[in-house]
């Protein structure tokens, strides 16, 4: 059995993740581990986001929306002193994959430009809501007294452990992701996104399928607003507002859509590349525009697609 | 009709002013091969969407198997074992032939709330599926993206999809369309083979086709039903002739 390009792409992926504490560590330049940190939370969402958009061809414009709840199910209890991470990150996916339940039951009964309409409309509802919500800062959000406690060596006030647990969760959804997109399930949410006629023809009842992947999708944004929470240690409704559904879409698109890990790319140059050209100017959207439409137009598969080539077909 | 698999009574629908179903009685009798022509725009495809389940009718009913299926949507009909092919072909483009009767197999077998074990890997879904495309003859051709096969081929590939969800009555929607004489022949022998194990309702402008197939033969024009009858007994109807063969054709 060969080894195939993407094997070795994966695998050079995980170890450079895994590498970033200890040569931040060696170079003395600790901001390192709080970036790819940052990074790998919202590839978390990103790649949520892939098993809807990518795989199952439901443009989701308000994935933002799961990330804020995330972030207020940590912090609300936070407030009143409740701090067991446990418990935290445990509310922060179920209040998520709720809402998510509510907003695609709805929204998925439409398609096309409603449907990306619908889940906007949503995202922002819930934008204004935090935005209202006083007791919790209002549109300055609040500080959070304290990172989710777990217990035991798991102390995510160290900078190296926190980040070992963010790497650690995004591995084991992608592990999971990898195994829902090739199994029965997978098929069908692909089969909706290539023919939606013709899957319902053959006897696909699509709306509970496709329900079923965007509560998956919606509770794991729900996770990554948790981790995002714990990460600024501080938390405003700005983690709903449309620009970061954009953002977060934008990662898929550049690193791939439909391909799963290619949305970790795209997070980690996107992050990347807003972190180096904001130092360079404060103008830095203007270059990082025609990149982005430059990948778009010309890699059809994102940059995961440059990296390994077009997907072998097993089938 | 008592034996009827399909018993279609005062179907009719209206876009606009438009009536493309006027009160169409129809029966199929189970095993039969029962062919509808008429000129374009007579309706016939939005009959077969009806019975398909993929357009609501606005009165009459139809009844499947000795249940009344006119609320159900299409999913639910499929799974009761009414299959279509499409007038424009319709199969998923990017996925691999076997992977396209696969799926078809996996919509048919149940259960599909399944998230762990690769569904291409699965050989109660791969061997039905290839056991399918080798009886239309795609044997070869099992792991070509199916945007690739040529025009004829992809129209087996949907008689393939149909036939692995093990239906009990097929609705072809201009199978042999498009497709050059040679192919087209291939086509209808291969539909021959299918006559009596699998009800059939064809509809088709190839009259070659029609009339090697069918056992009984409908004429739309304007929504309606104008004639039901034996190849002959068409074939010989005034009202046929004048309305829709013809005087290159009769």
């Amino acid at each position: 059995m060969t080894i195939s390009r993407r094997t070795i792409a994966l695998a050079a992926g995980g170890v450079l993740l895994a590498l970033v504490p200890p040569v931040a560590a060696l170079t003395n330049q600790p901001f390192y581990v709080d970036l790819f940190r940052r990074v790998m939370i919202f590839a978390l969402a990103a790649v949520s986001l892939d098993l809807i958009l990518g795989y199952g061809g439901m443009v989701s414009f308000g994935h933002a929306a799961y990330l804020g709840i995330g972030a207020y199910a940590v912090g609300i209890p936070a407030f009143y002193g409740v701090d067991n991470g446990w418990l935290q990150w445990g509310l922060a996916i179920a209040a998520s994959a709720l809402a998510a339940t509510v907003i695609g039951a709805i929204s998925l009964r439409t398609s096309g430009v409603s449907f990306i309409m619908i889940t906007l409309a949503f995202a922002q509802m819930l934008y204004y809501l935090g935005i209202s919500l006083e007791t919790y800062g209002g549109d300055n959000g609040m500080r959070l007294s304290g990172r989710s406690r777990f217990g035991g060596p798991l102390d995510l006030r160290e900078p190296a452990i926190f980040y070992y647990v963010v790497l650690a969760i995004l591995v084991l959804f992608l592990a999971l992701g990898n195994r829902l997109v090739a199994s029965r399930f997978g098929m069908v949410i692909r089969a909706a996104k290539s023919n939606e006629p013709r899957a319902r023809a053959i006897g696909f009842s699509l709306f509970r399928y496709k329900l079923t992947a965007f509560v998956i999708a919606g509770g794991a944004g729900g996770l990554a607003g948790a981790l995002l929470a714990n990460q600024t240690e501080y938390l405003t409704p700005d983690f709903m507002h449309w620009t970061r559904s954009g953002e977060i879409m934008f990662m898929v698109i550049l690193g791939g859509m439909g391909t799963l890990f290619g949305p970790v790319i795209g997070a980690v140059v996107l992050l990347l590349l807003e972190d180096v050209l904001s130092a360079l100017t404060a103008h830095w959207q203007i270059i990082l525009g025609p990149i982005l439409i430059l990948v778009v137009l010309f890699a059809k598969r994102g940059l995961f697609g440059l990296l390994v080539g077009a997907e072998p077909r097993d089938g | 009709m008592a034996d009827a698999l399909l018993a279609i009574r005062g179907l009719s629908k209206r876009f606009g002013g438009l009536l493309a179903s006027d009160r169409i009685d129809l029966d199929v009798a189970r095993g039969e091969t029962h062919a509808i022509i008429g000129p374009n725009g007579a309706g016939k495809t939005t009959l077969i969407s009806q019975l398909a389940g993929d357009l609501r009718p606005d009165a009459g009913s139809i009844r499947f198997a000795d249940q009344d299926v006119t609320r159900l949507d299409a999913p639910h009909r499929a799974r009761r074992g009414l299959a279509r092919s499409f007038q424009v072909t319709s199969i998923f483009r990017d996925f691999s032939a076997l992977d396209n009767v696969a799926l078809a197999v996996q919509a048919h077998t149940g259960q599909s709330f399944r998230f762990w074990r690769a569904a291409r890997a699965e050989p109660a879904l791969r061997e039905p599926a290839r056991a399918a495309l080798e009886a239309v003859g795609l044997g070869g051709r099992a792991h070509v993206r199916a945007a690739n096969l040529a025009h004829g081929e992809q129209r087996q590939l949907e008689i393939a999809m149909a036939l692995a969800t093990e239906p009990r009555l097929l609705l072809l929607d201009e199978p042999v369309a498009g497709m050059g004489l040679e192919e087209s022949q291939r086509m209808v022998r291969f539909l021959a083979t299918l006559k009596r194990r699998i009800t059939i309702v064809l509809v088709e402008h190839d009259m070659d086709a029609v009339f090697t197939l069918a056992d009984r033969i409908s004429v739309m024009v304007y929504g309606r039903i104008i004639a039901t009858g034996t190849p002959p007994e068409v074939r010989g109807n005034e009202d046929v002739r004048r309305a829709y063969l013809g005087e290159d054709q009769a």
